[in-house]
């Protein structure tokens, strides 16, 4: 199987879906002429052209809420954010529009885009571009949160989002665009809502998201390797849907659970599933459920801090030492 | 023709050639005599008529549901902004619509629902939160909506609706379709940026989007003199972006058309937006729970005065009877006529049952509505 960047896995899913679908319409800044700001639309306006490629001016409320309003005619925006941090200066037409027309019209309305971009910590740019925020559009009933870990994943989900009928929010990872995985040459699609057990243990769950699940990984092998502790380490790949079912079933095989996301603890992500597994599977629990999220304090610019301000592979070997 | 604006502000403009021509007009041609007015039929004319006065006795009815509460116990929840004075405007730019024009407004939403041709039991059974409601009761009196009459709402959050408007337009582009967006706002939400941003991308892109702002000198309690910073009027901020404006009297159904046809006509052939500014005024207050409308921020005398010379439903039938279109006993038909159909609407809401408990789960995800595959896979809802 070929080897392909995750920027490129999610450039050949826009391609795929334009061609399949004339009401696909990439928008946002710089993502046609200059081939986005982190290349991931990389040679689509040339190929495709002005009318399926759309270069903005940088004014998020505006071009999101244009996407949303072209989507209710029946277009299917896939709008860039050129970091998800940015999305505050949009979050009325996000939340407002895009969340709850459907509900508010009884139905009569739908509102087919994607949202996507970068949402990740770690790349020294302060704590206004470093902003993790699918846990707040995940808070909210009317919108559906993506997170991709893996090149493969990003393309399969991706494809899936596009043709999915309410609005996704996809959320991407600067850190991720130039690492490399193996994915299919031939087409397919991941459901949204569908974890994946990226490895299979025994003793303790890892659980969570983006690109924290690498981390995990890591983390896994040295507690294999060195603490002799079999970790499983599943990654939920989208928020909302969510795949209560793969965290239950890993929690009662392995009866541990350490929660591992760059999300922050304090009404995070993993305050939700950890509140799920106390309620569901309280009795298959021989500890209490751990969490490595990212420090509690806004993203400090320094290169030499910034990195343990996520989680680590330390943090984690660390935490499950606590508990198992 | 041309009554006053606020401050006088109409002599000032001199500057925008589509302003120029309506301008012109005022001084010395009736309004009833352009093109899109002159064609009308005594029928039509009587329609329009009609349909103002049917928004008014729809919002009356409404009012008085409010304050008493329907006769099986329920009532009207939350906020309830009334249209009443303003009716000309919704009746007049909605009655030249064609197939591929569309409609979206803020939370002031009943008269252009109802000039849309909503019918008045579903806008009055949403007012009851009633299941019956054209949103089923989930979005109450600021969100009406429907999609197959080409009217996006009914949006609550001030400005929140200009760059679904811009979207509107760059879906009828895109599709290559013939047609524009009427996205009305009022003089509050000028002052809200996203307005700005959908100008510029409506200027940059070439979209056929006619911005309508509704100018009833009150963003809620605040005048405009309070609120905004004024030259000439508010439309004239368009300007800046390179789009043609106008500004003109709401009250003059005839005028409102006459204005609005120019700028549909503009965003028909060369796909170019437009702004207009409508000079207006609300009876009521900025909800009905707004306490200090009268005698607070608006001296009472204010109100009567609009009330008594600036009526859009008096000044349309003193023109119709004028024009031997109209007799008194026809007013007096056609208004007892839209009582009746009031009445009967909140007949029809009080009668109509509330929404199911588990209604609150529906209408949230298409895909989990339609049991699709997508629907049925992972958890979409979170309760305990």
């Amino acid at each position: 199987m070929p080897l392909l960047a995750y920027r490129d896995a999610l450039n050949q899913a826009f391609a795929e879906e334009i061609e399949r679908d004339p009401n696909v319409v990439l928008i946002g800044e710089e993502v046609a002429q200059y081939d986005g700001a982190y290349k991931v639309t990389r040679g689509l306006w040339k190929k495709y052209g002005d009318k399926r490629v759309v270069d903005t001016p940088i004014s998020e409320a505006a071009f999101i809420g244009m996407g949303i309003g072209a989507s209710m005619l029946g277009l299917r925006p896939v709008i860039e954010l050129m970091f998800w941090s940015f999305a505050t200066v949009a979050y009325d037409q996000i939340v407002n529009n895009a969340g709850q027309i459907r509900y508010m019209s009884g139905g009569l309305i739908n509102c087919p885009i994607v949202i996507r971009g970068p949402a990740n910590g770690g790349t020294n740019v302060g704590a206004t571009h470093s902003h993790t925020p699918e846990n707040w559009l995940a808070a909210i009933p009317g919108l559906k949160v993506v997170c991709a870990a893996t090149a493969y994943d990003a393309k399969g989900l991706m494809k899936t989002a596009i043709r999915d009928n309410d609005p996704v929010m996809f959320m991407e990872n600067t850190l991720l665009y130039g690492e490399e995985w193996e994915v299919p040459e031939e087409e397919y699609l991941i459901p949204l809502g569908v974890a994946d057990v990226k490895r299979e243990g025994t003793d303790i769950s890892l659980i969570g998201h983006g690109r924290a699940i690498l981390t995990a990984l890591k983390a896994a092998e040295v507690l294999a390797a060195e603490h002799d502790i079999n970790a499983e380490v599943v990654d939920l790949r989208s928020i909302r849907p969510l795949d209560e079912e793969a965290i239950l079933n890993s929690v009662r095989k392995t009866h541990r659970a350490v929660l591992v996301d760059e999300n922050k603890a304090f009404c995070g992500v993993s305050a939700q599933i950890s509140s799920i597994i106390m309620e569901k599977a309280f009795d298959d629990l021989d500890a209490p459920v751990g969490r490595v999220c990212s420090l509690d304090a806004p993203a400090i610019y320094s290169p030499a801090l910034e990195p343990l301000q996520l989680p680590t592979v330390d943090r984690i070997i660390r935490k499950v030492k606590e508990i198992c | 023709m041309g009554v006053e604006g606020p401050r006088g502000w109409k002599e000032a403009n001199h500057t925008n050639r589509l302003h120029r021509m309506t301008k012109s007009a005022a001084n010395s041609v009736d309004y009833a005599r352009a093109p899109i007015n002159a064609k009308l039929s005594n029928e039509e004319k009587i329609r329009l008529l009609r349909d103002m006065i049917r928004i008014r006795c729809f919002e009356q009815a409404s009012l008085r549901l409010y304050q008493q509460g329907g006769r099986d116990g329920s009532k009207i929840g939350g906020f309830l902004h009334l249209y009443i004075g303003q009716e000309s405007v919704a009746v007049g730019t909605v009655s030249l619509m064609g197939d591929n024009d569309h409609v979206i407004t803020a939370y002031r939403d009943h008269g252009h629902a109802l000039a849309v041709g909503m019918s008045m039991n579903e806008c009055m059974a949403e007012l009851l939160g009633k299941v019956t409601g054209c949103s089923k009761g989930k979005g109450g009196s600021m969100h009406y909506f429907a999609p197959d009459k080409n009217y996006w709402g009914g949006h609550g959050i001030v400005g929140g609706q200009t760059p679904l408007g811009l979207g509107l337009a760059y879906g009828i582009k895109y599709k290559g379709l013939t047609g524009a967006a009427l996205c009305f706002l009022g003089d509050g939400a000028v002052n809200q940026g996203c307005f700005y941003e959908s100008l510029n991308m409506a200027a940059l892109f070439e979209l056929p989007v006619i911005y309508i702002i509704e100018n009833n000198r009150y963003s809620m309690g605040t005048s405009l003199e309070r609120s905004s910073v004024v030259d000439k009027c508010l439309a004239q901020r368009a300007e800046a972006f390179k789009i043609e404006w106008a500004q003109a009297s709401g009250e003059d159904l005839y005028e409102v058309r006459a204005v609005t046809q120019k700028a549909i006509e503009r965003a028909h052939k060369t796909c170019r937006p437009t702004v207009i500014e409508f000079d207006t005024y609300r009876h009521y207050g900025h909800s009905v729970a707004d306490s200090k409308h009268k005698g607070g921020y608006r001296k009472e005398e204010e109100i009567e005065k609009y009330k008594r010379e600036h009526d859009p439903i008096q000044r349309f039938k003193a023109r119709l009877m004028g024009e031997k279109v109209l007799s008194e006993e026809q007013f007096e038909a056609i208004e007892a006529e839209a009582k009746a159909e009031a009445a009967a609407s909140v007949k029809f809401a009080e009668e109509s049952p509330f929404p199911s408990e588990e209604a609150i789960f529906e209408d949230v995800y298409f895909e989990v509505d339609r049991q699709t595959e997508a629907g049925r896979t992972g958890r979409h809802f979170f309760n305990n």
